[in-house]
């Protein structure tokens, strides 16, 4: 018996330039990356020699007469987080519209896209540094950069949904006479506010995260206490606080994720 | 038969609500409940605030103002720097793209048929995800002192959590007839794996290991910042030194935000022709 494989699909030239351009760019890369980086074991090794005993066990013992402190500067840091996330779900509902493709046609919705992409390419830690030089090293700075940094990603979410609506509503109101106003009201938002709040909660769980570590650049939050616990070596200070963010953090992302189950 | 002959007054009635009153009241208790939250957390966070909100947007103009124009001939200095936090997410998302298969692996329900493992893993991953990158950096500094070895092993341990998550679910959609197909026909595990499931996750692998590597480029900018290398520790000395240096800092910011830009493009470009 004469067993053949069935014949293998035949690749276009194209496909195998692009094929090789790629492999060729990836080891570009890599190599590229092995000859910068220059990593200094021997001093690592070292430290990590000197600083295992501090550091891990204390790590695993924490110390709970800081706990007081760690409830209250980590409630500081959801505050900060609701704050802004809420600012953030209110500022990107005008934008998502602006960048939506099917509400303001292909080629005008291009700006709003653009400032949303711009908005995302800032990192968090960033636009806290410098809301920290506007207003001020406290929470409230930390406030602006995660409603600034929010917007940029819920703006975008949002958008993806608007243009995901069923146009058949739409049409069949228009048909029947209505004006813009009612057929956003009537048609549009019922189809979207599920979504829209489904992600704003989603981003609330995000920002807690976020806002955890502003504290680093001083814009409040359990982040100066992780600044602090780690210039004075207090790792066990560095587990209480360890603690209380995974605390937080996992029963916001039960909650969050049991009303979006609801919600949607 | 009822005595009452009195003419009922003619009642035109409204047509029944679509949303039940107790869901509206649900709704405005919520509502109320956010707003009030939202007023007692704008009032927590300003309570130290120096000065009153409204100097905020004048203060915030002439403060910016020393920001600008940013000091692009500073360039030259900074791209050694650059360049190493780029390669920081490289290595960090590939050795992390490694470790992440038998993770993934574990933590995916229809291949791990064996529950405590499977739940062990998915707790471990969880665990892992709540522990924000700079919290791992501040303690991976504290190990092993300032430099860049710290920031990638951050970078891995964060991005592990994210990719192992994300690939797991990708395995739990596969269409799992070719497996069963295989294992019926005498396929070991690793068979079954290596030609049922490799195939069908592979192009979703690479495109879920590009956007990892998108996030750790963006968090790779800010780790120098706690000392653990690449271009956050140039960014932090500059903004240290106080207003002389702010337009240094800002041609750093403005390079960030290019190179992220940048990366993120061609990344999304890929993932587009991947899937």
């Amino acid at each position: 018996m004469n067993l053949t494989l069935p014949p293998k699909p035949k690749n276009s030239l194209f496909k195998k330039l692009r094929a090789i351009v790629i492999t060729i760019s990836i080891i570009a890369l890599y190599i590229w990356t092995f000859l910068g980086i220059d990593l200094d074991w021997e001093k690592a090794i070292n430290k990590l020699i000197q600083q295992f005993d501090k550091v891990i066990p204390m790590l695993f013992s924490p110390d709970w007469s800081a706990t007081g402190e760690v409830a209250l500067t980590m409630l500081e840091t959801i505050f900060i987080a609701f704050a802004g996330s809420l600012m953030a779900a209110i500022l990107a509902v005008p934008l998502s519209f602006l960048a939506a493709n099917n509400m303001m046609g292909k080629y005008l919705s291009m700006p709003g896209k653009w400032l949303l992409s711009a908005i995302r390419a800032f990192p968090d830690l960033i636009l806290a540094i410098l809301f920290v030089v506007a207003v001020g090293p406290n929470a409230f700075a930390g406030v602006l950069a995660i409603a600034i940094g929010s917007t940029g990603m819920l703006g975008k979410l949002f958008s993806e949904i608007i243009e995901q609506i069923d146009k058949d509503v739409v049409q069949g109101m228009q048909a029947n006479g209505a004006n813009r106003t009612q057929v956003l009201f009537y048609a549009v938002l019922p189809q979207i506010i599920p979504e829209f709040l489904s992600y704003a909660i989603y981003r609330f769980e995000v920002d807690i995260r976020a806002s955890s570590i502003l504290g680093i650049v001083g814009a409040g939050g359990i982040g100066t206490m992780i600044v602090f616990a780690s210039a004075n070596d207090n790792w066990s200070q560095m587990g209480t606080i360890l603690v209380g963010i995974i605390v937080v953090v996992t029963v916001i992302d039960f909650t969050s994720a049991f009303i979006r189950k609801r919600i949607v | 038969m009822s005595k009452s002959n009195t003419k009922k007054p003619l009642k035109i009635k409204q047509p029944p609500d679509i949303y039940p009153t107790k869901t509206k009241a649900q709704v405005t208790i919520i509502f109320f409940a956010i707003v009030a939250m939202y007023l007692y957390s704008m009032n927590w966070t300003q309570r130290d605030m120096v000065g009153d909100i409204t100097d905020a947007p004048a203060n915030m103009v002439s403060v910016l103002g020393k920001f600008f124009p940013p000091n692009y001939s500073y360039w030259s200095n900074i791209w050694d720097e650059m360049a190493l936090t780029i390669q920081m997410a490289v290595i960090a998302t590939t050795i992390a793209a490694i470790i992440t298969v038998p993770l993934a692996l574990l933590s995916a329900r229809n291949i791990t048929t064996f529950k405590p493992l499977y739940y062990a893993t998915r707790t471990f991953l969880n665990l892992l995800r709540t522990i924000p990158d700079l919290v791992l950096a501040v303690i991976f500094v504290g190990l092993f002192g300032i430099g860049l070895l710290p920031g990638i092993l951050a970078l891995i341990v964060f991005s592990l959590g994210i990719l192992a998550k994300l690939i797991s679910e990708t395995i739990e959609t596969v269409d799992m007839s070719p497996l069963e197909a295989m294992r019926a026909s005498g396929g070991g595990t690793i068979q079954v794996i290596w030609t049922g499931l490799v195939p069908q996750v592979l192009p979703q692998f690479t495109s879920l290991v590009l956007y990892v590597f998108e996030i750790n480029v963006r968090a790779s900018v800010v780790l120098g910042y706690v000392g653990a290398g690449g271009i956050g520790q140039v960014l932090q000395s500059q903004l240290r030194y106080g207003h002389i240096a702010f337009p240094n800092a800002m041609a750093i910011i403005v390079l960030i935000f290019i190179v992220v830009l940048v990366i993120e493009y061609i990344s999304s470009k890929l993932r587009e022709a991947l899937i």
